[in-house]
């Protein structure tokens, strides 16, 4: 029921997003969008040796999806860049508290993590091709 | 449920056996997506299935009985069709798989032939994805331009910005809608054909959101071009209907080649077939055809003025409802004469996409989103909005549940 979707922390972070902007020394910027919904992600990564120094996002959409954003960039500042390909669907669910989201929206909820795995193949595209390619083959099933 | 207007409504809702279903948690159907599709009374249903029942076959070749049978009824509903819109003849009737293949079909076949480097190609900025992107296309092809008729802060084009790209030379073709499917407005279309065939050039009317809410009379009009959807007139999906005028018609060279299309096929040649063949290659949807007269008989029995009546009077009462909600922002014409049953909207910060799920949990189906209305969602400056649509089984207190729904949003989102 969209009253245990719309709670407190998904308004919360959907009107006061954290970690949203540009990040002009990112070392990785990548876009997609979710075509069904209009929603928009911009993912920025700065990263230092394997961690993730810095993370900034931007986009438009609905509160599911900015909210999910805003709240992945919480939960992997910090932590190292490929451990982002271990990250599934049932983390962002329970990390946003939307376990039981229907087929329509569960795409809003996943487009940010489906851009930070794009970013991060795209980080070691340009320096590592090797790995870039085992980590996108890793990193699929989203 | 009372009686409302001139139609009687808890009597139509009869027909339509999807409204009598029940929604997750109990809730029943409060279906306001019609622009989107628009939901099947009894009787389409039944002519498919009698179809397939009865007397299924390919048409126009065999000469065993359920051939005939078969051609027959698709081609009574060529007839119904040409009846509806007051075609001249069934000749200038061409059935396609949707009202986009219907304008692809123009922008290929009558596009290539006419439109040469630095033609113009007229269009607006309220117009559907299917009235935009077959031109872009073309003229990319043939180096013409696409131009595009603005839209003013009431919802009306600019007619003096048509004027100017009428009188700036090089227009080829003008194609609008009839009416926006976000906006509602009613677009004056008699008055865009009379200036442009003052000019020489022909126009397509996109009549997806027209044909089904009010009488359109194709020779009043005098458009060159109709395109409209089946689906959006309680007909099935898979049908879409393209109407040209005979002349141009004529010398319009085919579409799609194959079956059905030809008369006589040779290793290097082939003579093709009749108006209106010619532009049907394939085995076509012979039993969504057929389906639809089912659909234009129960239009013609209320009668389209009754029709554009009932939802005149339930848009009305939706807008005058939604005005008092808090925090909305309604797009579109005031005035009922110059729009459609169509309610485009935004509340608050609310996304539509989220209010869509919210009011879901209600029963109510609502579209949201940019409604294959890119250029006129950048045009509004947002991202996506709210639409609730009408047709003839939406009731009061339908509106009245949804408007109680969009209440409880508010409350969601503390605003």
């Amino acid at each position: 029921m969209s009253d245990d979707i719309y709670r407190e922390i998904i308004l919360d972070h959907y009107r006061n997003p954290r970690n949203k902007g540009k990040l002009p020394e990112a070392d990785v910027s990548i876009h997609d969008s979710n075509p069904l919904c209009g929603d928009e992600i911009d993912m920025h990564l700065k990263v230092d040796g394997d961690k993730i120094k810095d993370i900034k996002f931007e986009g438009r959409g609905c509160a599911i999806s900015q909210a999910s954003a805003s709240m992945l960039t919480e939960m992997v500042m910090g932590k190292p860049l490929t451990s982002i390909k271990d990250l599934s669907k049932d983390d962002i669910l329970e990390n946003i508290g939307l376990t039981s989201l229907g087929p329509a929206r569960i795409k809003c909820a996943l487009l940010s993590l489906k851009v930070l795995k794009m970013g991060m193949v795209r980080y070691y595209a340009d320096r590592d091709p090797e790995s870039a390619k085992k980590l996108h083959e890793d990193s699929k099933g989203l | 449920m009372q009686k409302q207007g001139s139609l009687n409504v808890e009597r139509i809702r009869e027909d339509f056996p999807i409204l009598k279903r029940k929604l997750a948690g109990g809730k029943p159907l409060v279906y306001l997506d019609n622009a989107a599709t628009t939901q099947k009374p009894l009787a389409v249903i039944n002519a498919i299935h009698d179809y397939y029942m009865n007397y299924n076959s390919n048409i126009h070749r065999a000469v065993h009985q359920l051939a005939e049978e078969a051609t027959l009824a698709f081609e009574k509903t060529r007839e119904k069709v040409a009846k509806f819109i007051n075609a001249r003849s069934t000749e200038e009737i061409i059935f396609t798989r949707n009202a986009t293949e219907a304008i692809n079909l123009v922008a290929y076949s009558w596009g290539r032939a006419n439109v040469q480097k630095d033609d113009r190609i007229i269009i607006s900025e309220m117009e559907h994805h299917s009235n935009i992107v077959p031109w872009q296309i073309l003229c990319n092809e043939k180096g013409a331009r696409l131009e595009y008729i603005g839209v003013d802060d009431d919802g009306y084009l600019k007619m003096q910005e048509y004027r100017n790209y009428l009188n700036s030379g090089n227009a080829k073709l003008v194609s609008v809608t009839h009416m926006s499917n976000v906006l509602g407005t009613v677009v004056p279309v008699n008055e865009i054909i009379k200036m442009a065939h003052e000019k020489g050039i022909p126009v397509l009317i996109d009549g997806a959101q027209s044909v089904p809410h009010m009488k359109v009379d194709v020779q009043n009009m005098d458009c060159d071009f109709m395109a409209f959807s089946a689906h959006k007139m309680l007909g099935p999906t898979g049908v879409g209907i393209l109407y040209v005028k005979k002349d141009i018609l004529e010398k319009m060279p085919p579409f799609i080649g194959g079956g059905d299309m030809i008369k006589e096929v040779h290793k290097y040649e082939t003579r093709y077939n009749d108006l209106p063949f010619r532009f049907e290659g394939g085995t076509p949807n012979i039993a969504d055809v057929i389906g639809f007269t089912a659909a234009l008989d129960y239009l013609d029995n209320i009668g389209m003025d009754k029709v554009r009546e009932h939802e005149i009077e339930l848009t009305r009462y939706a807008i005058d409802r939604i005005e008092t909600v808090k925090g909305v922002t309604l797009y579109g014409p005031r005035k009922m004469e110059d729009r459609g049953g169509v309610v485009s909207f935004n509340i608050g910060d609310i996304h539509p996409h989220d209010l869509a799920t919210i009011m879901n949990d209600r029963g109510v189906a609502i579209r949201s989103g940019h409604h294959c209305a890119q250029v006129l969602m950048e045009r509004l400056d947002v991202a996506a909005t709210s639409r609730a649509s009408f047709y003839i089984y939406n009731t009061k207190d339908e509106v009245d549940t949804f408007i109680g729904a969009l209440d409880e949003a508010r409350r969601l989102f503390k605003i």
